[in-house]
């Protein structure tokens, strides 16, 4: 990823050297030892080390007894990908990632666990009786997920479907194709939102009417 | 002279780095610039610390921390020796491993909004494409921890206060989000580095800090009221009213995870006027033009315990809002106001350079907080006192 260097004003002749963020990957000697790694790994430590923790917080989501223990492990596996994210170079993504699911949705789960319901484990383990069709559903949600994954690798050009290097979209390039290209899918979604935010307050106004 | 002081630290960072091998260099020249920052941080909140309770007690009409050392300047000293030497106690009913997690995420999420932040010319430890976001998603990660230092706690008490916090920290994130993304709207970028240097011009002398706009100046009062907020400060510190809820989400914690919890509240107030310093008021820029040969540390530092002292000072002031007052005053007056400044932004930016812009987009937030607050105050059937019970 190239950070982008701004434009400063008043310019010093070590300035490109002095600035923080060149000793970061764009240096050269970086940027060789990325080259070496990537030649000898197929897949590099942090990717191992970013895809332990997805899985591990994923299996803890599931396995755990404690509902708020769940939750807390989803928040894990939510870190995780977002951490894939930014191995990718993808920083929109990344933080919007960590944005949305750690700072919003992490904690509607939470809040939903404690004003539904106690956080007490059941006695009766956690586990739901028609597991067997859970796993079906997940199973078939797995096989069409790596199928798309499989396909698509053959769509990044390189020779026979190798994987290059990755692109690297700036956040203005997203913003420019949010409010261009994609810009009817934008809208339905801000409208799909926007009812979801009425529904909601209607619901709870009704809710107080009633309490009267 | 006056530029190698303004990039002393840079270039000191550059000598010492610059003994290592070359394959060292850039992890070692990261690794320099977060001990520099896990240093700094904590030692002007220890001195924060001081001259909060100073400047209270000179506020309240008495004299504050006078005995430990000259002036009581030794007091932060003291109170870190005493939390460390404090047992640590655990509730026997409390989660062990998420109450020992808490303070923990908690300082951690809270150092990592220091890592773009533009604390002098060249002096962002990374200087990222999407800096703003970055910022942003780590203040997000903070309410996570909150919850889970009250959930852990099995306290009531604890429990109450950390839903409030969250509560509020979600409530007042909204404002927070859209007042500054008036600023990224008039510089076309989330890059922190960028926004400050698109402020770095003078006219006659002074300088384009967004602060000096119609739309930067409703901008930042709505970023400060929200940053007070997302960072339980008075007046909106109801998620630690002592009066009602002991100590808040912190009640159990004691000896040293509590003085993370407390440190985790002083850097995130340093980080968030950090922000503000960059998004508003210009950020390392100097405030006239002819002082630009004082270095840029000097500035961002001196706008950054300026912002600290109106936090002490508000403080001081005004008393603690109610949770309805507060909710009713995110959601029905802030919320509807940084919306407005969003079109208003977009107006400004439309209408070009001219005295039109400076006109209309001042008339139409002036009117607008009018109307608004005489239309709220109505609602509100404010009138001559009544006492209901105490007759």
């Amino acid at each position: 990823m190239c950070y982008p260097r701004s434009h400063r004003r008043d310019l010093r002749p070590t300035d490109e050297d002095l600035s923080v963020g060149t000793l970061g990957r764009g240096h050269p000697a970086f940027v060789g030892m990325q080259a070496l790694e990537r030649e000898r790994l197929p897949m590099s430590f942090a990717f191992t080390l970013f895809a332990a923790i997805t899985v591990a917080g994923g299996l803890a989501a599931v396995l755990l007894k404690n509902t708020v223990h769940c939750a807390l492990a989803l928040t894990v596996a939510f870190a995780g990908l977002a951490l894939l994210f930014l191995d990718l170079d993808a920083q929109f993504a990344g933080f919007a990632q960590i944005l949305v699911y750690i700072g919003a949705v992490a904690i509607l789960v939470v809040f939903a666990i404690l004003l539904t319901r106690g956080s007490e484990t059941p006695k009766d383990g956690v586990f739901s009786k028609n597991w067997f069709a859970g796993l079906v559903i997940a199973a078939g949600v797995f096989a069409v997920l790596g199928w798309a994954v499989l396909a698509s690798a053959y769509a990044l050009p390189g020779p026979g479907g190798a994987p290059t290097a990755t692109p690297t979209v700036t956040v203005a390039e997203i913003g420019q194709a949010l409010i261009s290209r994609y810009v009817l899918p934008l809208e339905i979604v801000a409208l799909l939102l926007t009812a979801a935010l009425i529904g909601a307050v209607i619901v709870a106004m009704d809710e107080k009417e009633r309490a009267r | 002279m006056f530029e190698l002081l303004d990039q002393i630290f840079v270039l000191l960072k550059h000598s010492l780095v610059g003994f290592l091998p070359l394959w060292m260099q850039p992890v070692a020249s990261v690794l320099v610039s977060v001990v520099v920052i896990i240093c700094l941080f904590p030692a002007l909140f220890a001195l924060t610390t001081v001259l909060e309770r100073k400047g209270l007690g000179r506020i309240q009409n008495r004299i504050g921390p006078n005995r430990t050392g000259p002036f009581g300047i030794l007091q932060p000293v003291a109170d870190g020796i005493k939390s460390l030497t404090k047992e640590d106690i655990v509730p026997s009913s409390a989660d062990g491993v998420v109450h020992f997690l808490a303070p923990i995420v908690l300082v951690v999420a809270v150092f990592m909004g220091f890592a773009v932040l533009p604390m002098g010319r060249n002096m962002a430890l990374v200087e990222m494409d999407a800096g703003l976001l970055f910022f942003f998603a780590m203040g997000a990660s903070t309410e996570l921890s909150v919850f889970m230092a009250g959930w852990s706690s099995r306290n009531k008490y604890s429990l109450l206060g950390a839903m409030r916090a969250v509560a509020q920290m979600i409530s007042y994130e909204v404002p927070l989000l859209m007042s500054s993304v008036a600023v990224v709207m008039i510089t076309g970028s989330l890059s922190l580095g960028k926004i400050v240097e698109a402020q770095n011009h003078y006219t006659w002398g002074l300088p384009h800090w967004y602060i000096f706009t119609p739309w930067g100046l409703a901008g930042f009062l709505m970023y400060a009221i929200a940053a007070t907020a997302e960072t339980n400060r008075s007046p909106f510190d109801l998620p630690e009213g002592e009066s009602e809820l002991v100590a808040g989400y912190h009640t159990e914690y004691s000896g040293f995870k509590f003085a993370l919890f407390f440190l985790g509240e002083y850097l995130a107030m340093f980080s968030i006027s950090g922000l503000g310093t960059t998004l508003f008021l210009g950020g390392w820029s100097a405030p006239f033009e002819f002082l630009s040969w004082v270095p840029s540390w000097i500035w961002f530092f001196s706008k950054l315990m300026l912002s600290i002292c109106v936090f002490i000072w508000l403080r001081g002031t005004l008393p603690r809002l109610r949770q309805d007052q507060l909710m009713n005053f995110a959601w029905k007056f802030v919320l509807p106001l940084t919306m407005l400044n969003l079109l208003v932004t977009a107006l400004w930016r439309f209408l070009g350079p001219g005295w039109e812009q400076w006109v209309y987009c001042s008339a139409i937030l002036a009117l607008a907080y009018v109307a608004m607050a005489r239309v709220g105050m109505r609602a509100e059937h404010f009138g001559p006192r009544k006492y209901r019970y105490a007759e």
